[in-house]
């Protein structure tokens, strides 16, 4: 795959193609896997995310310490400036996605479990509310899995290198280029919608309470997407990011290589080590490890 | 190389590629060195894994691979009591392994009968692992290939009468690693193959005389 995303807008607007397109022709052309066994594969990570949204949204599951459940349930009434618009839906979806992921339920990692609500959110909320084909999802899971794969190779996706905005950070960009060729952007259009949400998740640290994949990773799922739609919103309006978009991925990736260890998936700061963190944390790992030797 | 596809999967039992997805593969090798249902495993659980892996489940996922469930099998949820249904006993520790290791890593020592297998195993991110050390012998093998692993005494012509066996039934090695405790001492081998080995191939390989603990393991990444 590409290991520069402006390299690969320029590749793919003068083959005037997609880069959902471009991604795929690459892959096939990399010759690791065919065409078909990529868009077979491609095609059941959609089927998967959109059982995860269903599974969520009924608002019946528990995580496995019971910190976090039965949010997504509470945006099918939403009740502020935007509701019943794209914007609320890609926020219950997200929540859904990440809702199943703590219970144990099966998502697509996109590109880890911790970051798996954010692209399912997005897509599928914004396919709620227009005409989208599945080969048109596809694509745009092709997209996604191109900024990913950039993402990769420049910075991270791990909360334990980088914090939270290599998962869900990262995580957003993928799904502000999606989001974009969804909805007809072009390739430039795209890389901008990356750049304009990732420069807002830069910094964002990793501090999920007791080091579980709960609070506030299920929430950070659904801002995520806000942040996407954010992105989306201003570049297919015309705005562009005065940084390069690969400038603004090597950010992160300079900023994940100097944060603390305390803010990195270790649960020894930001939210996780808040009294209220500690205390929730304490209580629920207790009881975690009672049901584990009544069964174990 | 980055595939879209390392980006946009795997699909998976939530909640942490590491500590679900990847601890489940562990299991699920370790299940393949025994070849057949596991009567009894002893889980050691290292670093992250022991500090924070019941609420990540990584639990419950080593044991559903013990019982041959993969990263996207819903079972893993009910493993335990699934394992204590087929009468496969389980016992966790918390430990602190000697020498280097990833953050998350376990040791698995699992029985059938008098067999037994002792498999150290590092989740190393994105639902990938590495097993570092099978029955004392260190190895870097990462599941993502049909394995051949076997023992052999240190004799001349090993390696020839396995791949030879390997060609002549067109099974093609990926990669080969041979390492000993000690000069003169017993060798483990590990064969990455393409495609899991013919059987006929295994039967020539098992009537090798220098050979012991020959085991094929499927693909389980």
């Amino acid at each position: 795959m590409f290991d520069s995303l402006t390299e690969a807008v320029e590749r793919a607007e003068s083959q005037e193609i997609s880069l959902g397109e471009l991604a795929l022709r690459t892959e096939a052309e990399q010759g690791l896997r065919t065409r078909e066994t990529i868009e077979a594969a491609l095609t059941r990570a959609l089927e998967v995310m959109r059982q995860a949204v269903k599974r969520g949204l009924p608002g019946d599951l528990r995580s496995v310490s019971g910190l976090v459940g039965g949010d997504a349930a509470r945006l099918a009434h939403p009740a502020g400036p935007l509701a019943g618009t794209v914007f609320t839906d890609v926020l219950a979806s997200a929540l859904a996605v990440q809702e199943v992921n703590a219970a144990m339920g099966v998502i697509v990692a996109a590109p880890t479990a911790g970051g798996a609500g954010v692209l399912p959110g997005v897509l599928l909320g914004i396919a709620k509310h227009r005409q989208v084909s599945d080969a048109q999802m596809v694509a745009a899971l092709a997209t996604a899995g191109l900024v990913g794969a950039v993402v990769a190779v420049r910075a991270s996706l791990s909360g334990a290198e980088g914090g939270c905005q290599a998962e869900t950070g990262a995580a957003a960009g993928m799904a502000a280029a999606a989001g974009v060729e969804l909805l007809g952007g072009t390739p430039t259009e795209a890389a901008h919608a990356v750049a304009l949400t990732m420069q807002g998740t830069l910094g964002l640290v990793c501090d999920p309470l007791g080091g579980l994949v709960e609070v506030p990773c299920v929430y950070r799922n659904a801002t995520g997407g806000a942040m996407a739609l954010a992105g989306i919103e201003m570049a297919l309006a015309g705005v562009r990011f005065p940084i390069p978009v690969d400038e603004v991925i090597d950010t992160m990736g300079e900023i994940g290589r100097t944060m603390d260890v305390r803010y990195r998936e270790t649960a020894g700061g930001g939210l996780a080590a808040t009294p209220t963190g500690r205390k929730l944390a304490k209580e629920r790992l207790v009881q975690i490890k009672g049901k584990r030797n009544e069964t174990g | 190389m980055v595939s879209i596809l390392d980006i946009i999967g795997p699909v998976m039992v939530g909640p942490s590629s590491s500590h679900t997805a990847g601890a489940c593969r562990i299991g699920l090798f370790a299940r393949g060195l025994l070849e057949g249902e596991p009567e009894s495993a002893r889980i050691e659980l290292h670093g992250s894994f022991a500090r924070t892996g019941t609420g990540h489940g990584t639990d419950r996922a080593i044991v559903g691979g013990l019982l041959g469930f993969f990263p996207d099998d819903e079972r893993l949820r009910e493993s335990l009591e699934l394992a204590a249904r087929a009468g496969l006993e389980v016992v966790f520790a918390n430990t602190r392994l000697r020498g280097e290791h990833h953050p998350n890593t376990t040791r698995i020592t699992v029985r059938r009968g008098r067999q037994e297998a002792v498999v150290t195993g590092s989740s190393i991110g994105a639902g990938r692992i590495l097993i570092t050390n099978i029955d004392g012998f260190a190895v870097e093998v990462t599941g993502a290939f049909p394995t051949l692993v076997f023992v052999a005494q240190d004799v001349p012509g090993i390696i020839a009468a396995v791949s030879t066996a390997l060609a002549q039934q067109g099974d093609n090695i990926a990669t080969m690693k041979v390492s000993r405790r000690q000069k003169g001492g017993d060798a483990i081998h590990i064969y990455e193959l393409d495609q899991p080995a013919s059987a006929r191939a295994m039967e020539v390989i098992r009537a090798i005389p220098a050979l012991s603990m020959i085991r094929s393991i499927p693909r389980i990444a």
